[in-house]
């Protein structure tokens, strides 16, 4: 039984601004949620509508290999991505970390500025960078480095490209805040204790930066598992990722309840890959 | 001689500050040196210089003579106790301590012995796997020592090892900090901005201000014959009366102030002092009495009580002179519950002219 002190135990106005919250998200979060596993529990109609017949066929559907093929690229593609965005965001972070005041702030707003401008701006942006006859490929060729232009555009390197660019200050953020609260002097404690720089890294910053990696790495991995606009721009059809294949599913093959069950599908691996990610953060934290 | 650390005319600059100014100091194997000096002294600046964390700008650091002022941190043999101990939070007590042998690459059984013996040495048994947070401020303060003083350094550099203890704590870890001293054989250097602190722990002090070493000695020089005026002020609480010299003759100076009576000084014939000059005496050499009757003094002002402080055993009054600075008395308690005095009521200072101290105005070091 829940017990019922929580009717008496808050002031009237947390009450109601706890009501109005739970409202809007009932409304707008919870309801649709229902909604789209209702849809993805009916049947396809003929002409892409839905009726409302009851089948497990969409889930049945999820695992099949064609599926798997777009399931394990949309894994690798993210997994790569919440990598790169950890290597190459870490050396970043920790420049700002340890800038001076000024610096820091001036650092931060160049991370942020991309942010001013629509996402779907800055992806169309490196479309006209990759392409043939774009930016880099007219510089390569310009330089005499190249003859003909490479084809960039429309691969998985592109889409790749688009994600680490998109992603990597979700992974920079979390990584500062974890940095910061590593005080300098441990660092020189183990200089002093004969640690080269590398091995400083490897023993002291990387085991302390942890929360920070896992933070940005959630933060950069399930963005980039559902991504559909960047995969979609700089994939091209065939490069499919998750994303874009649920789109396609909803607005091109106009399968409703096949588009609600891969979400669900979807839904269901990143909670269990969180579930996963907690539970080993909850043993490292017990005391040995 | 048998130097272990020699500095010889460092200089380090952060920004356009000259936190170390031209320092030189020769400290010897076995010593406890202390380096004493407010905070911005540049105190800590010459233990970095020391541990090769810092490099100076200009001058050399030998140890063990041989030049190291160009080595890196883990080419020197020189371990540091951080302020506020910086240890690893992500590791043990045991792996803290190995953390330097293991860099080293010392073998594990030999790593293994080291710590439990070193553990042993700062009283850590049965604590090995506890995560520094789990710790008491006086544990953390042992591992951080542990942790030093596991790879044999020749020299011990501490960066104000007991500000974050308590004060009971602090007196403990005092006498822990001799005896480690005894048993390692190493050369301790302390920065600290205690002046009890260095006086109760040093073979020898250099007190510092403003990036330049104003005096060295051993703490019996250092409190009985400052050079000047603002290393007595630095040692301890002194009454300072500042005056010129009127005359001089047998070895007792009369100087003049602006608004108290003139005062009687001893001062060496070959002081040759002239001119502006500072008169100090401790708290604990003035007089404090309710009537001008006590004898053997030299000096007496009129003054007024303006605060009463008990300190155990002990009682401090401050006194109000007629120029308005204030002075320090420590009177013990028994002398004080004998003829109590209150605040506000007139009493009288009075002071001997062998306990005066007489400096240059300017402090210039002798």
């Amino acid at each position: 039984m829940l017990n019922h002190r929580s009717d008496t135990s808050f002031p009237f106005p947390v009450k109601v601004s706890l009501l109005s919250s739970s409202l809007f998200l009932g409304l707008f979060f919870f309801l649709p949620l229902i909604l789209v596993f209702g849809v993805s529990l009916a049947s396809r109609g003929m002409y892409g509508g839905i009726t409302w017949i009851a089948t497990w066929e969409n889930y049945q559907r999820v695992f099949d290999p064609l599926v798997g093929v777009i399931f394990f690229r949309s894994l690798f593609l993210a997994g790569l991505t919440t990598l790169i965005c950890a290597v190459v965001g870490f050396p970043l972070a920790y420049c700002l970390s340890r800038a001076s005041k000024p610096w820091q702030l001036i650092l931060l707003t160049l991370v942020m500025i991309p942010f001013w401008t629509n996402f779907l701006v800055r992806t169309y942006a490196w479309v006209l960078i990759l392409r043939a006859d774009g930016i880099l490929n007219s510089l390569l060729i310009g330089l005499g480095l190249l003859d003909e232009p490479l084809s960039l555009l429309f691969t998985d390197l592109s889409v790749f490209v688009g994600l680490v660019y998109g992603y990597l200050p979700f992974m920079v953020l979390p990584l500062v805040v974890a940095i910061e609260r590593i005080p300098p002097q441990l660092e020189d404690a183990a200089f002093d204790l004969y640690a080269s720089r590398g091995r400083m890294f490897r023993h002291v910053l990387l085991p302390l930066s942890t929360p920070g990696f896992l933070a940005g790495g959630v933060l950069v991995f399930i963005p980039s598992l559902g991504a559909f606009i960047t995969p979609y721009l700089l994939g091209g059809g065939q490069n499919m990722m998750l994303g874009t294949f649920i789109q396609q599913e909803f607005l091109v093959a106009r399968d409703w309840p096949f588009g609600s069950a891969l979400s669900f599908g979807l839904m269901g691996t990143v909670l269990l890959l969180l579930w996963f990610l907690l539970g080993r953060m909850s043993v490292e934290k017990e005391p040995s | 001689m048998n130097e272990s650390v020699v500095l010889d005319k460092v200089t380090k600059t952060h920004g356009l500050v000259k936190a170390v100014d031209h320092v030189s100091l020769s400290i010897q194997n076995g010593e406890f040196f202390s380096v004493l000096g407010p905070s911005g002294s540049g105190k800590t600046t010459i233990l970095r210089l020391i541990a090769g964390l810092d490099r100076p700008d200009q001058g050399d650091i030998v140890i063990q003579q041989r030049v190291v002022t160009l080595d890196p941190p883990h080419k020197r043999p020189v371990n540091m106790v951080f302020q506020h101990y910086a240890l690893f939070p992500h590791l043990s007590v045991f792996e803290n301590v190995a953390f330097g042998l293991r860099m080293k690459g010392e073998p594990q059984a030999l790593t293994q012995k080291a710590v439990s013996d070193m553990l042993a040495l700062v009283r850590l048994q049965g604590k090995e796997k506890r995560l520094p947070g789990q710790l008491s401020g006086g544990e953390q303060q042992r591992v951080a020592l542990a942790r030093a003083l596991v790879n044999r350094p020749i020299v011990l550099l501490l960066d104000e090892p007991l500000a974050a203890l308590d004060q009971q704590l602090r007196q403990e870890m005092q006498g822990e900090l001799k005896r480690l001293q005894r048993e390692v054989k190493a050369t301790f250097i302390c920065v600290t901005h205690q002046q009890d602190e260095a006086l109760m722990l040093s073979d020898r002090i250099a007190v510092m201000k403003g990036g330049k070493v104003l005096q060295v000695g051993t703490p019996q020089e250092i409190y009985d014959c400052p050079v000047s005026s603002t290393v007595a002020q630095f040692i301890g609480l002194s009454n300072v009366l500042s005056g010129t010299i009127a005359s001089s003759e047998d070895g007792l100076c009369r100087v003049e102030h602006e608004v108290l009576s003139p005062v009687k000084v001893v001062c060496s014939p070959h002081d040759s002092l002239q001119g502006a000059v500072t008169v100090m005496i401790r708290p604990e050499r003035v007089h404090v009495s309710s009537d001008m009757s006590a004898n053997g003094y030299d000096n007496m002002f009129p003054a007024v009580v303006h605060q009463v402080v008990f300190s155990g055993n002990e009682v401090v009054y401050h006194v109000r002179l007629r120029d308005e600075s204030i002075w320090i008395a420590r009177v013990p308690i028994a002398e004080a519950q004998a003829r109590p005095l209150t605040v506000g009521q007139p009493v009288y200072v009075q002071w001997r002219a062998q306990e005066g101290l007489i400096l240059p105005a300017h402090s210039a070091p002798c």
